[in-house]
């Protein structure tokens, strides 16, 4: 069957069946496990009314539990086993976590996530504020923001694609067609062209470049919203105090919104700990840039070693854990 | 705000200047790739993508037609060769600045001048690109004259790329098939969590239960669990129940990793519309089947149409999932983003195809990003504010 068609057949089985489950469980449950009728109509409408919600959850439930809790735990016994041939698994205890922590390019990948975790965030919030505070009152502001707004739409794929043109690095005696290299040699004083990309250590910076350009807007909407939400008189009072704009900026603003910023700061800094696609589209890890999810890939399904890469995720998620836990703490004491 | 006593025009200059520059330079590396994917290849190498914005000096060089079959006898021992230089090579007739014969002295000459090519052999070149060269019986004979032209070309467009990637049966790394199987993982992997979440959200929002206030906290904990995680457990156990890799194990793969914002943003949503609604329904014996169907699910639309986005944006331009899940050594459901990271491997310099494929798979994330920017702001703020 054409992939298209039964992309269409699927859609309508998954929604039928969806809205068929519900509405069917719903019936049977009204009409015939529990029916509000004859000597217990009652006692059947409070049970049934105590099963519905476990209805409308189950399967929200059962995908949840099964695409994001029981990973967590496979993975972590994965990470415990060594694989066999014959699909035999041995359990081996740490030793995959030491082999790896004894491999120089876990280091690197360690070390290169750590500096994205550094420079990602700050440098998104940072632009993202900026936007935010400049466009706040133009009045072409939000065609400003939806431009700076635009690459959120971008595939981080695309945005290799895009930012290799940037990079581009052609011999000395043609036309370089990459803009960086042209403005190099034409404005900055350079002497010959550079490639970016595999120069080490500062081709690492040029891949986040990458990330800070998709993340800059996600930053600024965020933040505007909260820049507008500060009430007038805090700033009005600081004026008539005489606050020059600076002063009203650090001193009254950023105060007030340090939640927000606090807030997107992690949210960035999640996005940035699971980073692949930029570095597997443009270096692959190469020339000194390995990261720990592309790290993870390359061992689980180039060479197959599902001990060391499941170890590698369970970093990534020890990496994780502290934000989980602080939205964990965030969300129940809203609730109370 | 703090400016309301009025600006100074200075001050108002530089703020404007700075988010020229700001957007600028967020604009410009997009510009580049989507300028790039209507030049030709020849164009792309030779000059910078933004030069091709302009008209631009350009010296083209092109030779006399051959004497040896075009060459007239004009008697006494004069022969003639006339032509066009723009009808027989150069295309559509240009604005001639200056030419010459040499390339020692490319622009000698102004147009509708004669060059003396010495011992009685000339070259005039009239305006309109036609040229007499005429010489002795030696002279005009052998190879033709070379002439060098300064011309002012003007920007120069093709949609060849766009029908080369898309429409060319023959391209086997087009990105026609690519374009339909992402499609196809999309549309399922959108619609269908969004119906399981609503229902979840529903019974999150407004359904009193034990272990409610347990459940949200789960999936705000799993809001945040990496993906990786997810790889090999859940191949394994597609390959276990026999799915393997393909079209339904990326469905359900998306579903459930779209999951906890899905029943994150909508519950939010949902617990802030006006009780008063719910309770007057419930008083007229409304259940809580028709309460959702009939008010809920309408009422929410914004919160629906904030998180179909998200999740349209998020399987279009997936990579990670596709890999794993969906795309077997066939290579028969390889999706845009795969196909776009093996032609960088390829086809690398080649940037009128990579610019040009790149371009089509960024367009309709565009398309939808700028016309439900709206609710795609609203749920940003839904879902990381409040």
């Amino acid at each position: 069957m054409h992939p298209a068609l039964l992309g269409l057949v699927t859609v309508a089985i998954g929604v039928g069946g969806c809205i068929g489950y519900f509405y069917g469980a719903n019936l049977f449950l009204d009409k015939v496990l529990l029916p509000a009728k004859g000597p217990n109509a009652g006692r059947n409408i409070n049970r049934a009314n105590q099963i519905r919600p476990w209805l409308f959850l189950f399967p929200a439930l059962l995908a949840l539990g099964l695409y994001l809790a029981y990973p967590v735990f496979a993975t972590l016994r994965l990470s415990l086993l060594e694989r066999l041939p014959g699909n035999q698994y041995a359990f081996v205890g740490l030793d995959n976590y030491t082999q790896m922590f004894a491999e120089p390019k876990f280091w690197e990948a360690m070390k290169n996530n750590v500096m994205w975790l550094i420079v990602v965030p700050a440098a998104s919030t940072g632009f993202g504020l900026l936007a935010a505070q400049l466009t706040d009152r133009l009045r072409w502001g939000s065609i400003a923001k939806s431009i700076i707004f635009m690459p959120m739409a971008i595939s981080l794929v695309g945005a290799a694609v895009i930012f290799k043109l940037v990079y581009e690095a052609r011999p000395e005696d043609v036309a370089q067609i990459g803009v960086l290299n042209h403005l190099y040699l034409n404005y900055f004083g350079g002497l010959e062209p550079q490639q970016w990309l595999t120069n080490p250590f500062w081709n690492n910076f040029f891949l986040m470049i990458v990330l800070v350009w998709i993340q800059t807007g996600f930053a600024m909407v965020i933040l505007s919203a909260a820049l507008r939400g500060i009430p007038e008189e805090t700033v009005e009072a600081a004026i008539i105090d005489g606050a020059n704009p600076l002063q009203i900026f650090f001193k009254i603003k950023i105060p007030q919104i340090m939640s927000t910023i606090v807030v997107v700061w992690t949210t960035i800094t999640i996005a940035t700990l699971k980073v692949f696609d930029i570095v597997f589209a443009m270096t692959n890890g190469q020339w000194e840039t390995q990261v720990l999810a592309n790290y993870m890939y390359d061992k689980l399904f180039r060479a197959n070693d599902w001990g060391v890469g499941s170890a590698a995720a369970m970093i990534i998620m020890l990496m994780v854990t502290p934000i989980l836990w602080w939205n964990v703490q965030n969300a129940r004491k809203e609730m109370r | 705000m703090e400016n309301m006593a009025g600006q100074k025009p200075a001050v108002v200059i530089a703020l404007n200047l700075s988010v020229v520059l700001l957007v600028l330079l967020w604009i410009f590396p997009t510009l580049g790739l989507f300028v790039s994917s209507f030049r030709t290849g020849d164009q792309i190498t030779t000059s910078g993508w933004w030069a091709a914005l302009f008209p631009a000096e350009q010296t083209l060089q092109v030779r006399a037609q051959d004497p040896d079959d075009f060459r007239v006898d004009a008697g006494n021992g004069v022969f003639v060769v006339e032509g066009n230089v723009f009808v027989e090579g150069l295309g559509d007739p240009l604005p001639i600045d200056s030419w010459g014969t040499s390339s020692r002295a490319i622009d000698a000459y102004q147009v509708g001048e004669t060059a003396d090519l010495g011992d009685g052999e000339t070259m005039t070149l009239a305006e309109d690109g036609s040229y007499i060269w005429q010489g002795d019986d030696d002279q005009i004979s052998g190879r033709a004259q070379r002439m060098f032209i300064n011309a002012t070309v003007p920007p120069d467009f093709t949609l060849d790329n766009y029908k080369f990637v898309l429409f060319n049966p023959e391209n086997a790394e087009g990105m026609a098939k690519a374009f339909f199987n992402t499609l196809t993982v999309v549309i399922p992997a959108t619609i269908i969590p969004i119906l399981i979440a609503a229902f979840a959200a529903y019974a999150l929002a407004w359904m009193d239960f034990p272990g409610r206030a347990l459940l949200i906290a789960a999936v705000v904990g799993l809001l945040v669990v990496p993906l990786q995680l997810a790889l090999i457990p859940l191949l394994s156990f597609h390959n276990y129940i026999g799915i393997g890799k393909g079209y339904l194990g990326v469905w359900l793969a998306h579903t459930g990793f779209g999951l906890p914002l899905a029943i994150y943003l909508l519950r939010n949503y949902m617990v802030g519309l006006p009780k008063d609604i719910i309770e007057n329904a419930k008083v007229d014996g409304a259940t809580d089947f028709q309460i959702f169907t009939k008010i809920i699910l309408p009422l929410s639309f914004p919160a629906l149409a904030s998180f179909a986005i998200f999740q349209f944006l998020w399987t279009w331009n997936d990579l990670l999932v596709a890999l794993v899940f969906l795309i077997d050594s066939s290579g028969q459901t390889t999706v845009m983003t795969k196909q776009l990271v093996e032609l960088l491997g390829t086809r690398g310099g080649d940037w009128e195809i990579l610019a040009t494929s790149a371009f089509v798979s960024i367009a309709v994330p565009l398309v939808v990003f700028f016309s439900m920017q709206r609710y795609l702001v609203r749920g940003l703020l839904a879902g990381s504010v409040k």
